[in-house]
């Protein structure tokens, strides 16, 4: 019991939790974006693999990192314009086209990998990005020692979740995407474009989510592998529903999430081998889940989640 | 530009939306062929060769075909009830678990009764790991496309667990695979000398089954009516949970029962690779039949063609076989435009086309 | 006479085949109030959708203050000073009060938005028009009568010169009608331009000051209202001379449906210690503004819901264990609110939708298994003996019109001879030959020996058929009251709760 403790106070554990929330944060804004516009985004899952690939890919082709990043965004981005033109003007079931958006996203990372690495046993790798202490900052025991050593995108991603509150509840766009999430034909009677607004709010929150699949390619790790994003995509979506579609809860619910799973890799290896390793690896799916059925019951989804909207059409 | 619903749609209309969804499909993946440097056409060629081209190819692509038919009928059935059950991979490897461990030997039957009992409890497996998300979702409303998505990862991975401990074939060399099961509980060759076996007719009698219920019944009726109004039907005196219920058992159920056939018809054991993705795949199988259950049939045939030529091709040209993955999920986009053409026209101008009250 | 603020030229409008609007001319001028009265179907709200731009005119123009206004944008109708109230509020229930109002009334593309001086705007519109409202308060929170409120500020706060209200009056009581149209009064004297659209008379003579009646798509006349009476404009609305139903005189037998103290406090809504008995040949209407108990009281009839407390009897006998198949099988006919949502599947043929209360009956299934041929001869039965229009059996219940479904509804349940029959809100939305034809059938039905509870908020229906009646509010059912002893006037202030007002007939 001590050593959990004194792990709950280490600056290495929370360092180490920061890095592991760092594409839930990035993922679960994303979905929020789309969410809160009132389209479900359940080609999260490819859309994090695309990106993934696209900027590890980008990098390892001789672009910088931030070009990378840039491209995964710009991927995720295009896949989501194509979730966004299926499901909003087209009005096509939302689950449906998610997953055929995550098929297609997935297969298409793989396929474009394969094609451009045919012959390789051991994926070859780049050269991530590297932690970056904030000069003064950084020596604030605990605190600052865990927040202010991390890489540039886990700064990004913070930064993000400050963003996406203050335009959802600071700007007149943030009301727009709102309102289109809440009730579009409100909206399209003062003159706003459901349309456009909800497109817009789903290639954002793809570019999001896309950003969050290449920390990991270009930024956790140093390679793309495949399954490498293992169902990280659904834990965002069920996180976004433990967030009550709030940036600020977000944040909250990826970090707790994420030193959970921090807790688990150390637990493992405190244990040893009493529990089969699966059983740890079980545990955040097992805790979505949980998480699901617990803030199911107060959930106040946004109103038109998952309802097509088509002009003039009545309701 | 608008959306004119159409009122009337005819079955030749029907039927042509999944073939040319098909071929838009191809066409569009032609672009990610003829990026690789090789000829568009050959490459179709051998695919279709590898797929059709032969006696062994045929009867590979229908051995790939049988679980397809049987998770695409799971998928087919649940959304027709808007159950969307993302989880028929799981479900799969739940039925294939338990094929395994009741197959193996601990039970005390005549051998006759070995194999129905080894796919009616693979069968139940699946139906009962779609009664807890469903369960969630009918009492609390939670989505369930994501709880059966998240089962998919703890499936899997109690399955490894299995493999690694109670389950581990002494005789396996260490590799995590389980004990094979007896020979009384394998389902009997089609055609010898081939992998294609019994379960392909299972696949295809469910599909009539399942159609007949669709039809005809009391029961499919219920379903029909849960799916498309559920307000509707609990006001007519519908048990609409419990029609949910019983649509999970029946999704489930086929996904189980999937495995298990893989098990008893093909693969004697069981191991992590059991399914390349069997269970999405059955999304896509799906929805190219229109949910309709004798469609799925051809679907499953279709996909499982892709699958198991592109394989082929991959051997002989620089394509990879990952293209057969791209190919189903392009088919399954292309296959949601096609199915809202066929409910819409595009008036590009003029009048809308309104009804009053 | 002021000038001309709003002008349509030979305004047409086709879907397909049917004329929906047929060639209208009109002008409203500055500080008028102008009714546009018409039955459902005369094409008052199509006409409202193109002048707002939802839908773009066939043929014809329109000058907004003597600028052509472009169709088939609300943006620019919104520019040119024109803002509508639609009878279905467009309002975000999550959002509060200050975001659904300054929704569009800023560029997207800012960095903040000033809600400082949006709020102090509101509050002083609110102030100077008495429509008092808290700009934080969230929608979901309010009334129907501030939502409207909500709604008109919402039209205020863009410096709205014209306003359009389509059936301001459907939700409210007759004393909050009078407020809006006092408010209504006060917009006009600021030079305001105002139409509304309504198909009650009284509303229409009570705060108009030019009318102009719609008929089949056609403009048939306008009036000064002062130059005009209710008797013209019916038969110019209706093309002929109104007749109310006649209801004879009848004795009322044994009790079909008793609540006695019963409480139900449901997701839903809510009865708190309701009394009420309906006996054969006896029609009983339930007043009340919509969400004050209906919906629970519906339920309870319909086998949806069961008291908490309390007893509930059917035919004089206990229900014990509720059930829409229950009700069915005890001679309960249901019909229901809503007949999209949960009357008819509409993806559903007609011989389908027509077994959906009876489909585990012998009578439609046998082993499981659907006796198609049966269920197709009895869809044709009622198809004939109810006049659905429609193809045929197999016809997609979806593609019917709205009369049409509600016959299909009354020809599943009433075909059997009920002795108690549920008729929630039966007219809501039909035409006048369609709720001419759903009146008969009740009166007949009453005839036949059933005894019919009638939920409604059209108080003229109420007080043509009913032969007692109830108000609900809160939850709560006051005495029944026979026809014959109370006003419209009553019946509104009890609505609002005011239960004081009503006669004393215990």
């Amino acid at each position: 019991m001590a050593d959990i403790l004194d792990l709950l106070v280490s600056a290495a554990f929370w360092t180490a939790t920061l890095r592991i929330a760092t594409p839930y944060i990035l993922g679960t804004l994303g979905e929020l974006v789309c969410e809160r516009a009132g389209v479900l985004n359940l080609g999260i899952e490819g859309i994090m693999t695309l990106g993934a690939m696209a900027g590890w890919m980008t990098v390892y082709q001789g672009g910088d990192l931030w070009t990378g990043v840039m491209v995964a965004a710009l991927a995720g981005g295009t896949l989501g314009l194509l979730h966004a033109l299926l499901t909003v003007p087209l009005g096509l079931s939302q689950h449906v086209t998610g997953i055929g958006i995550t098929l297609l996203g997935t297969s298409l990372s793989y396929y474009v990998y394969r094609m451009v690495l045919p012959q390789v046993s051991s994926p070859p790798t780049i050269e991530p990005f590297q932690p970056w202490a904030v000069p003064i900052l950084s020596e604030i025991p605990v605190i600052g020692q865990a927040l202010f050593n991390q890489t540039p995108l886990t700064y990004a991603a913070l930064g993000a979740v400050g963003l996406v509150a203050w335009v959802l509840y600071r700007t007149p766009l943030g009301l727009a995407v709102r309102m289109v999430g809440e009730n579009p034909a409100a909206a399209e009677a003062q003159g706003i474009s459901v349309t456009a607004v909800r497109m817009g709010a789903v290639v954002c929150g793809s570019a999001l989510m896309a950003v969050g699949g290449a920390f990991l390619t270009l930024s956790a790790f140093n390679a793309f592998f495949f399954n490498m994003i293992n169902g990280r995509g659904w834990i965002c979506i069920a996180l976004v529903v433990f967030a009550s579609w709030r940036p600020g809860k977000a944040l909250l619910g990826a970090v707790l999430f994420a030193a959970f799973d921090a807790l688990q890799l150390r637990l493992q290896q405190i244990v040893g081998p009493a529990l089969p390793y699966q059983v740890f690896l079980m545990l955040p799916y097992v805790l979505s889940i949980l998480a699901l059925v617990l803030m199911s019951r107060r959930a106040a989804y946004p109103r038109a989640l998952m309802i097509p909207f088509r002009k003039g059409e009545r309701h | 530009m608008w959306l004119e619903p159409r009122e009337h749609v005819s079955v030749a209309v029907r039927v042509l939306a999944p073939v040319a969804a098909v071929v838009a499909s191809l066409a569009l993946c032609a672009v990610l062929i003829a990026w690789t440097g090789t000829g568009v056409i050959q490459a179709y060629g051998l695919l279709f060769q590898g797929a059709l081209g032969s006696q062994f190819a045929l009867a590979e692509t229908l051995t790939r075909a049988t679980p397809l038919m049987l998770t695409g009928l799971a998928v087919a059935v649940a959304f027709r009830a808007k159950l969307w059950n993302i989880g028929a991979e799981g479900q799969l490897y739940a039925g294939a678990l338990v094929a395994v461990l009741l197959g193996s030997g601990p039970l005390e039957l005549p051998a006759w009764a070995l194999l129905p009992v080894v796919l009616v409890a693979g069968a139940l497996a699946g139906s009962v790991l779609l009664i807890g998300p469903t369960v969630l979702k009918t009492r609390f409303g939670v989505d369930e496309v994501v709880t059966t998505l998240l089962l998919n990862f703890i499936v899997l991975l109690f399955v490894s667990m299995m493999l690694e401990g109670p389950l581990k074939d002494p005789m396996g060399m260490g590799w995590p695979q389980s004990a094979p099961v007896l020979p009384e509980a394998e389902l009997p060759k089609l055609i010898e000398r081939s992998r294609l076996h019994w379960g392909l007719v299972l696949g295809v009698v469910a599909s009539v089954v399942l159609w007949v219920i669709n039809t005809r019944t009391v029961w499919g009726y219920e379903i029909k009516a849960v799916g498309a109004n559920p307000r509707a039907a609990g006001f007519a005196g519908i048990a609409v949970n419990g029609v949910m219920l019983r649509v999970a058992m029946l999704s489930g159920g086929l996904a189980g029962l999937a495995g298990a056939v893989e098990i008893a018809g093909l693969r004697g054991y069981l191991t992590l690779d059991l399914s390349p993705g069997f269970g999405y795949s059955g999304i896509v199988v799906a929805m190219l039949a229109q949910l309709h259950p004798l469609a799925v049939v051809a679907a499953s045939m279709f996909v499982a063609g892709i699958f198991v030529g592109a394989d082929a091709m991959s051997r002989s040209v620089a394509v990879p076989n990952y293209i057969a993955d791209v190919l189903v999920a392009v088919s399954l986009l292309c296959m949601l435009v096609a199915g809202f053409l066929v409910r819409y026209r595009i008036r590009w101008s003029g009048a809308r086309a309104g009804r009053g009250n | 006479m002021h000038e001309v603020v709003l002008r349509l030229a030979g305004v047409t409008k086709r879907f397909g085949a049917l004329v929906a609007n047929d060639d209208i001319s009109l002008e409203l001028r500055r500080g008028e109030v102008m009714a546009l009265l018409g039955e459902n179907g005369a094409g008052k709200t199509t006409l409202m959708n193109i002048l707002f731009g939802h839908y773009v005119a066939d043929e014809g123009s329109i000058e907004a203050f003597g600028k052509p206004l472009p169709g088939g944008s609300p943006k620019a109708a919104l520019a040119a000073g024109i803002c509508m109230v639609h009878q279905h509020f467009t309002l975000a229930d999550n959002l509060s009060v200050l975001d659904n109002v300054i929704l569009g009334t800023e560029p997207l593309w800012r960095f903040r938005s000033d809600r400082g001086a949006a709020a102090a705007k509101l509050s002083a519109l609110a102030e100077r028009f008495g429509l008092t409202v808290d700009p934080a308060a969230s929608v979901g929170s309010l009334s129907v009568g501030e939502r409207q409120r909500v709604e008109i500020l919402k039209a205020l706060y863009r410096d709205a010169r014209i306003l359009i209200l389509d059936e301001p009056t459907a939700v409210l009581t007759p004393q909050e009608s009078e407020l809006l149209f006092a408010t209504l009064k006060l917009l006009t004297a600021e030079g305001l331009g105002v139409i509304f659209i309504s198909h009650k008379m009284n509303e229409v003579m009570a705060a108009s000051d030019t009318v102009g009646v719609l008929r089949g798509g056609k403009l048939v006349a306008v009036r000064r209202t002062a130059e005009t009476d209710r008797s013209e404009l019916a038969e110019l609305m209706i093309g002929r001379t109104l007749k109310a139903p006649a209801v004879e005189p009848m004795e009322p037998a044994e009790p079909v449906l008793t609540l006695a103290g019963v409480t139900v406090r449901a997701a839903r809504g809510m009865l708190d210690r309701a009394d009420l008995v309906v006996r054969r040949h006896q029609i009983v209407g339930i007043a009340g503004v919509s969400g004050n108990g209906q919906a629970a009281l519906a339920d309870l009839v319909s086998g949806l819901g069961v008291p908490n407390d309390g007893r509930l009897e059917v035919f004089g006998k206990p229900v014990v264990v509720a059930g829409p198949l229950e009700m069915v099988r005890r001679g309960v006919a249901r019909i229901p609110e809503d007949r999209h949502a949960t009357g008819l599947v509409g993806d559903m043929t007609v011989w389908e939708n027509l077994i959906a209360e009876r489909v585990r009956l012998p009578e439609f299934s046998r082993f499981g298994f659907l006796r198609r041929d049966a269920a197709r001869a009895r869809a044709r039965e009622v198809i004939k003996d109810y006049d659905v229009r429609c193809p045929g059996p197999d016809a997609v219940s979806r593609l019917l019109s709205g009369g049409n479904m509600q016959k299909l509804i009354l020809g599943r349940t009433l075909s059997y001879k009920p002795g108690l029959i549920l008729a929630n809100q039966p007219t809501r939305g039909l035409d006048v030959g369609a709720v001419a034809y759903v009146h008969e059938q009740l009166l007949a039905a009453r005839r036949a020996g059933a005894g019919v509870l009638l939920i409604s908020e059209d108080l003229d229906e109420l007080l043509a058929l009913a032969d007692q009646v109830a108000v609900i509010h809160r939850g709560r059912l006051s005495p029944l009251m026979p026809r014959a002893a109370v006003t419209v006037r009553q019946l509104g202030l009890a609505m609002a709760g005011h239960w004081e007002e009503l006669p004393d007939v215990a």
